[in-house]
């Protein structure tokens, strides 16, 4: 194992935050990116929630993965990400009872998040424990800065508020759509459509093929 | 470059002078009728709606294709004749602020994000129409009296549309009243007469397909009617079925538009069928009074399999034996 640079552990950290951004890159997560985007708030906990998580179980899986025999792994990495879940759960339902009621049964589902068992599979086997957590932390943020930012594009227009606060004045009508279902598709595709047309991606791939 | 895309069966062709922008200019020509009774019964609000969807559809379908690096062409009729089908498909009393974000709805989300003319998977006027019912559901429900004979040309007064109140309340609106239009409802969906007239028009001429109209309104005839048999009381009549709403506009104008549905003959029927059984469903236990708009778009999304499930065999073909 060669010994990791200060700028090896900053890549870790920051490619989930854009370059592979779980959820405007790798499409990953997607069930509480639509789910609970709502609002500002939920999108920020969702997130938050899942960064803790994630950060743990990369922990806990990076420190043991010499130990968990191969046939196996995927159910390992279940039981330490669903540890730490009902932790989660255990602490929003105790100390934060009006997000838990909000998120309804999408904080058990972190267990099953495909970004958290992704992360599992693909990182924390595979590398040292410093290097696992800068992984974990960063697509953790990037997760959470993508709902949050989906939550505050869907409540401003379906609610005229941001984080529970009132910003358009009294003329606002509020589009009910985007605070529904179809709202949390609209966004998400407009925003990975823009994403991609910042960054020349659709040029490039048709250039290709 | 246009006429290309006008591929409506297999192969031999016959070329004919007849374009998608030829075509479309006659369906405008052909809602022609159903404006004007629209502007008679609602006066200046239809004048103001149609302008607006029609000014707005233009302008998102050249700064979109400005956008995207494409030639612009918003010559060709299509995105005139969205506006104009948006437009037809608002309730008089819509305030322009959101007939205009319906419009930009319409171009960009249903038509230019998919490609532009030719791409687009759903009706473009109706995908507008069913985000502001999503959007705005107590806008897009406020039913204003028809203006005709009232000398006020703002303030109307507000009433349910006839399927309103035939499944709400069970009152049965006379239909002289759904033929010429004169009750509340969507500036062109009331008038069936003016409806009837355009459409004709491309009938004759050829510019439009019988086969999915007959298979549409027959259908919510027979299947409307079948209740209407069980129980007189309770479920209207085949004829009021097929006069009142908006299914008029929806299957001579909307359900027949050459992009988003099935190209293949027997395709067409199997349309008209799947729509005509959701509508009666919607309209008899749906929790909606109208469901023509969801109808087609439904079949818009089932098309490409209709296509394919309905493909004629080619000349010499031997069915293959599983």
């Amino acid at each position: 194992m060669r010994s990791s640079t200060e700028g090896r552990l900053l890549g870790d950290f920051l490619k989930g935050l854009w370059k592979e951004s779980p959820t405007f890159r790798l499409l990953l997560g997607m069930c509480p990116t639509l789910a609970v985007t709502n609002a500002a708030q939920n999108g920020f906990a969702m997130g938050l929630a899942t960064t803790f998580t994630l950060v743990s179980a990369s922990t806990i899986v990076s420190l043991i993965r010499k130990v968990i025999p191969n046939q196996v792994r995927i159910p390992s990495f279940v039981v330490v990400i669903a540890t730490f879940v009902t932790m989660v759960d255990l602490f929003l339902k105790g100390k934060f009872p009006g997000i838990s009621k909000a998120l309804g049964p999408y904080v058990p589902l972190i267990v099953v998040n495909c970004v958290i068992l992704g992360r599992q599979e693909v990182f924390a086997s595979r590398n040292p424990v410093h290097r696992a957590i800068a992984d974990a932390l960063g697509m953790g943020l990037g997760f959470t800065w993508a709902l949050t930012l989906l939550g505050v594009i869907r409540e401003i227009l379906g609610m005229g508020s941001i984080f529970g606060v009132h910003i358009m004045g009294s003329w606002f009508r509020p589009w009910i759509i985007m605070i529904l279902p179809p709202g949390a598709f609209l966004t998400l595709g407009m925003l990975i459509g823009f994403m991609n047309t910042l960054t020349g991606r659709t040029a490039g791939r048709s250039a290709q093929g | 470059m246009q006429q290309q895309r006008v591929v409506v069966s297999v192969s031999p062709h016959i070329v004919t002078s007849v374009t998608v922008s030829r075509l479309m200019y006659m369906v405008v020509l052909a809602l022609i009728p159903a404006a004007a009774v629209s502007l008679y019964f609602f006066r200046l609000k239809a004048a103001l709606l149609i302008t607006i969807c029609v000014i707005t559809a233009l302008l998102t379908e050249a700064l979109l294709q400005k956008a995207r690096g494409k030639a612009i062409t918003v010559d060709d009729g299509s995105a005139l004749l969205t506006g104009l089908l948006l437009a037809l498909n608002l309730p008089p009393s819509m305030p322009l602020w959101a007939a205009i974000l319906g419009t930009v709805v319409a171009i960009g989300l249903g038509k230019q994000i998919f490609g532009g003319l030719g791409y687009n998977i759903f009706n473009p006027a109706l995908v507008g129409r069913a985000f502001l019912s999503a959007t705005f559901p107590v806008l897009m429900t406020t039913w204003t009296r028809p203006l005709a004979w009232s000398r006020l040309p703002v303030d109307a007064t507000t009433v349910a549309t006839p399927l309103g109140l035939m499944k709400f309340e069970h009152f049965r609106t006379s239909y002289l009243k759904l033929l010429e239009g004169n009750v509340s409802g969507s500036l062109g969906e009331t008038s069936v007469v003016a409806l009837v007239i355009g459409a004709s028009y491309l009938l004759i001429k050829g510019y439009m397909d019988w086969r999915t109209p007959l298979s549409y309104l027959g259908t919510v005839a027979l299947f409307g009617g079948v209740f209407w048999l069980i129980n007189p009381h309770r479920y209207p009549d085949p004829l009021f079925h097929l006069l009142a709403g908006g299914l008029m506009l929806g299957a001579l104008f909307m359900a027949t538009d050459p992009v988003t549905t099935p190209i293949t003959k027997a395709g067409r029927w199997v349309f008209g069928l799947g729509a005509g059984l959701i509508v009666v469903v919607i309209r008899l236990w749906g929790g909606l009074p109208e469901g023509v708009a969801y109808s087609i778009l439904f079949m818009n999304g089932v098309t490409p399999l209709i296509n394919r499930y309905t493909r004629p065999r080619r000349f010499g073909e031997v069915r293959r034996h599983a």
